[in-house]
């Protein structure tokens, strides 16, 4: 692994057993990306995207090869020692947004901190949550708030910890064109602010020639992995 | 751990609702543990208090003879305080009276007696009175009998008393229904005055002996048996008397065991139900929880927290809810109370149910808990990725299910305190909950297989959704036949125990007893107790007899032979035995035949012996005895062996003749009958000595009153304590049901989004629950046959008797209806609200 990158990918591949037989759904990827770049996943429906992401994020193990993770092998460790990996430095943003429903807004973006047990950081959690608009919604539920604002409460949550590195699945495939619009701007320059990598998983092709570099996979395999020169 | 705890918190914010139903399936199971507990607690001190009571002192020993020498130096170093009694039966004479005479039992008593309990007279207080002097306390009824009043003269042999007063109760006189002679108390030191004991009087020396408190009474027994054998001393303690309070005592006991049983396996279905549910919903926060960086630790913690604090929020609730219905029950039931029951708490019962209900609600919630360590993180990305390890067994359940079944085992043998019964409560719950289980299954699986195309839309999809994925299926049949179980056996249970109470404790006892009645006066006098509103419920000839030789041996001789091993007084007793040609209903026929009727002349007569008698005797059927019938030999052989409910308020005997052998031996006859009261007793008995003066008349009132008072108390607490457990478990039923709200919410609300009526979705529910419900009670039911009967037989030891189909279809037919109208009920918020209203607030 080069100095700078934080994401090195080796030959990965993930089966799945199922009642037919083993289901390969990615073939021996490959591709590491240096700290501070964007890159986006893109490729068609059962291409095994949202497998890779959640394999480069330590949410799954591969069946073969490995990936670093900001310097260490994560294929080996076991599910708790993957969870802090991400607890340290690892954020998300998901397509259906993931905010825990009894929380407030706040308090969802809290919880990577308490998690740490370094206590809750609430001034900290509250500027996060004036950066991305919602200065005035810190105590609504999720289920008070639009998916626009929940979007952008999931945008906070990801950045309380400083993480590393970003992992967005398809963060604007459940919003409209403007409020994508808004989400985009905020997930680039929240990114730009703290030199975090990001990577996301989208099928959205104008969202993705916002990245550095777009790898594109097709039924498990990268056909091809190409700057655009943002 | 901060944040464990705030999570656990905070977490509950949006399922409180759901989570009061975990805590009230607690909390009724812990208060009906606690209530149940303390009544037990309360009845055993009661029946602790009773037995002392009867028996007057700790210890009793009793002896045929005078207590002399080595005998007299061994009871006296009994240690303890010590009373003394003399009794032997004699006549009473009446010089106020015309000089008439009343066989009366009399009783010479030192000062202590009784040690416990009272010694009750009218005018009150009279013991005192008995310190010296010639004062007599006489058995009230005969009192009344003979219009006697205090300050009268009677006389006992040569000595003459001053009647202080009437008798209305002795501490330790269960055994009077057996003498039928009233009794006379009169000082210890004045018995000598009487002349009536010379050498060979037939008396008993009994010795009350009273122990400080904690003293082993017991094991003194058990150390010292050589020695009261050697002395022919017989004993009686209060464990002993507790013994013979009767089959029906225990019970009640084991019902009481079984009801406290019942109560939290009902709460801990309830707890895993609820928690079961609240987990799946909590799916995709834990998934989040362990993406942002929760360890599998964390997560299961954050929810063992809530169920743990949930169990003793439940617990204590639970604890204090037990309390406040024993303390509140007294003034509610007032009216209802046949007797002033007075409810103290057991602080022992209060803590056994707060730590059952504990450690009942974490085990059980523990189960579907355990589950969270298996969460996968990938569920946020998408779920079918994450059930791949959801497959693999996980052996910290499998350990979990082997320590609530130990639990089970172990509570039910604590509660019941004898393992077998233990064993039994426990093989028939897992039983019952694998035969549910399986039957679930099959359920599912006949769903699957059924070609509903010809049924209307709601009908297939309320059937499919017994087997469809995330169904309830299992859930729901398990709790509502186990509930369903658990509540008929109950049920039954109580009935077949209040059968057996009314049986031997109804109120068509007889409770007056005449005797003396010679065989002119039988006819005349059953007329004239008819005329007077007591006509005669039993009547027994009886002949007095004594046995001359046992298989060819005479009695002295076997007297004075150190081995026979058979107990003198069964040999020297003067047996008061009858004739008739049939057994009664207190009797069981336990060897050989029994004869009603042989001809004239017939010998060896075949006659019937006690078996515990005939064991003492060491006689079998076959075996000779011959008895002096007042002067006559009589040559029997033992025909059959009965066994003889003695519990029972009613003429039994240990040697029953056939008919044809004894009709012209000088006899007398005793007669049962009922009374409405005190006041018609003394009505019945004026008459009865009017026209009869020979006639005596024993007033069963005052052991009755205790009799009933304790089989009273006992057919109240049955009744009470089960309808608060079948309230208990209706609760956690209506729960069960209720918990499956959630899980049919978005596909309700989706349908009705998709442009279904209200009617449509209830109907839809309306075959769902109606095929759980129906199922699940039937199973239920049938379970609870199985598990009466083996109660009945194994448990109670009284005949089964199939339940009524009314009461079995009426069960049956409740709990199905209660299933749906709960289901439809629980269903009824959604149908009432916009869909969008819904899918934000629900989902």
């Amino acid at each position: 692994m080069s100095a700078q990158s934080i994401l090195k990918v080796e030959r990965l591949t993930k089966t799945y057993p199922t009642a037919a037989g083993a289901l390969t759904v990615l073939h021996e990827v490959s591709f590491d990306i240096p700290a501070g770049g964007t890159c986006a996943i893109v490729g068609p429906s059962g291409s095994g995207k949202t497998t890779l992401l959640g394999l480069c994020a330590g949410l799954d193990q591969p069946s073969t090869g490995s990936v670093h993770l900001d310097g260490r092998e994560i294929g080996g460790l076991s599910e708790d020692q993957r969870a802090l990996v991400r607890n340290e430095c690892v954020g998300f943003v998901f397509q259906n947004f993931q905010l825990i429903p009894t929380l407030t807004a706040q308090e969802n973006v809290l919880v990577p901190l308490e998690l740490r047990g370094n206590g809750a950081d609430e001034k900290e959690a509250a500027e996060l949550l004036a950066r991305v608009g919602l200065g005035d919604r810190l105590d609504h539920y999720p289920t008070q708030l639009s998916g626009g604002e929940q979007q952008r409460v999931a945008l906070a949550r990801a950045f309380i910890n400083r993480p590393r590195i970003l992992f967005c699945d398809e963060p604007t495939g459940n919003l409209d064109g403007d409020t994508a619009h808004a989400m985009v701007d905020l997930i680039f320059g929240l990114n730009r602010e703290r030199g975090t990598t990001l990577v996301l998983v989208t099928h959205d092709l104008e969202l993705a020639r916002l990245t550095q570099r777009i790898l594109r996979l097709r039924s498990g395999h990268v056909i091809s992995d190409e700057a655009t020169g943002a | 751990m901060n944040f464990i705890l705030k999570m656990a918190w905070r977490d509950t914010r949006a399922s409180r609702r759901r989570l009061l139903l975990f805590s009230l399936a607690i909390v009724l199971g812990v208060a009906a543990l606690v209530a149940v507990g303390s009544l037990r607690d309360n009845l055993r001190f009661a029946i602790e208090e009773q037995t002392k009571t009867l028996l007057g002192a700790d210890l009793t020993v009793t002896a045929r003879a005078k207590l002399e020498g080595e005998a007299e130096k061994f009871v006296t170093g009994l240690g303890g305080e010590q009373a003394r009694e003399i009794s032997f039966n004699s006549m009473l004479i009446l010089p106020d009276a015309g000089g008439r005479t009343r066989l009366v039992q009399v009783r010479a008593v030192e000062p202590g007696f009784p040690f416990y309990g009272n010694f009750d007279t009218r005018p009150a207080d009279l013991r005192s009175r008995l310190g010296a002097g010639s004062n007599v306390i006489l058995e009230e009824s005969l009192m009344v009998q003979f219009g006697l009043k205090p300050g009268d003269r009677v006389k006992l042999g040569s000595a003459e008393f001053i009647v202080a007063g009437g008798l209305l109760a002795v501490p330790g006189e269960a055994a009077a229904v057996a003498t039928m002679a009233p009794r006379v108390f009169i000082p210890f030191a004045a018995v000598g005055d009487t002349g009536l004991l010379q050498a060979g009087s037939l008396a008993r020396h009994r010795v009350y002996v009273k122990y400080a408190p904690g003293f082993d009474v017991e094991a003194l027994v058990r150390d010292e048996r050589a020695r009261f054998r050697e002395f022919r001393l017989g004993t009686d303690t209060v464990e002993e008397r507790k013994r013979e309070l009767g089959q029906s005592i225990r019970n009640v006991n084991a019902f009481l065991s079984l009801v406290g049983f019942a109560s939290l396996f009902l709460g801990a279905i309830g707890v895993a139900s609820a928690i079961h549910a609240h987990i799946r919903q909590k799916v995709p926060t834990v998934a989040v929880l362990r993406c942002l960086g929760a360890s599998a630790r964390t997560a299961f913690s954050i929810y063992l927290l809530q169920g743990l604090g949930l169990g003793v929020v439940g617990a204590g609730l639970g604890a204090a809810l037990g309390i406040g219905v024993q303390l509140a029950l007294p003034g509610l039931l007032r009216d209802f109370l046949p007797f002033a029951f007075e409810f103290s708490i057991s602080w022992a019962a209060l803590g056994q149910g707060l730590g059952a209900g504990l450690i009942v609600s974490v085990l059980f919630a523990l189960l579907p808990l355990l589950e969270v360590r298996r969460v996968s993180p990938l569920l946020t990305l998408r779920s079918a990725l994450a059930d791949t390890n959801g497959r693999r067994r996980d052996w910290w359940q499998v350990a979990l299910l082997g320590v609530i079944v130990l639990l089970i085992f172990a509570f039910a043998v604590w509660q019941t305190g004898r393992w077998q019964w233990g064993a039994g409560f426990g093989v028939a719950l897992l039983l019952g909950f694998a035969i549910l289980a399986g039957l679930a299954k099959a359920v599912s699986w006949l769903a699957k297989q059924l070609n509903l195309r010809a049924l209307p839309y709601a009908w297939r999809q309320g059937v499919a959704n017994l087997h469809r994925p995330n169904n309830r299926t299992l859930l729901l049949l398990v709790s509502l036949g186990m509930g369903t179980f658990l509540m008929m056996t109950l049920y039954l249970s109580r009935d077949t125990l209040l059968g057996q109470l009314r049986v031997v404790g109804g109120n068509d006892r007889p409770n007056l007893m005449l005797f003396d009645i010679q065989d002119d006066q039988v006819e005349p006098l059953k007329k004239l107790l008819a005329d007077n509103g007591a006509p005669v419920k039993q009547h027994a000839a009886i002949i007095t007899m004594r046995i001359a030789s046992v298989k060819g041996r005479v009695v002295a001789d076997i007297l004075k032979d150190p081995k026979s091993g058979i107990p003198g007084w069964t040999l020297r007793r003067e047996y008061r035995s009858t004739y008739r040609g049939e057994m009664t209903d207190t009797e069981k026929l336990t060897g050989g035949q029994f004869t009603g009727r042989v001809g004239p002349g017939t010998e060896p007569v075949p006659i019937s012996i006690e078996e515990n008698l005939a064991r003492d005797m060491q006689v079998a059927v076959g075996d000779e005895i011959v008895f002096d019938v007042q002067g006559v030999p009589v040559k029997t052989k033992v025909g059959s062996l009965r066994a003889v409910d003695w519990r029972r308020m009613q003429p039994n005997f240990f040697i029953v003749f056939p008919e044809g052998v004894l009709e012209g031996a000088p006899k007398f006859h005793v007669m049962a009958l009922r009374v409405a009261d005190a006041d018609h007793s003394a009505k019945v008995q004026q008459a009865v000595v009017r026209e009869h003066p020979n006639v005596s008349a024993i007033d069963l009132a005052i052991i009755m009153q205790t009799i009933d008072s304790v089989y009273s108390k006992a057919s109240f607490v049955v009744e009470f304590i089960a309808l608060f457990t079948v309230i208990t478990g209706a609760i956690v039923l209506a729960g069960a049901v209720l918990i499956g709200r959630s899980q049919r919410v978005r596909e309700s609300v989706l349908l009705r989004t998709l442009g279904a009526t209200k009617a449509q979705v209830n109907r839809i529910m309306f075959a769902e629950y109606l095929a759980l419900g129906t199922l699940g009670a039937a199973v239920g039911a049938v379970l609870a046959i199985g598990a009466n009967w083996a109660l009945a037989y194994y448990v109670f030891q009284v005949k089964w008797v199939a339940p009524s189909a009314v009461v079995l279809l009426g069960g049956w037919a409740a709990v199905s209806a209660m299933t749906v109208t709960t289901g439809l009920l629980s269903n009824r918020g959604i149908c009432d609200h916009p869909p969008l209203a819904v899918l934000r607030e629900e989902t």
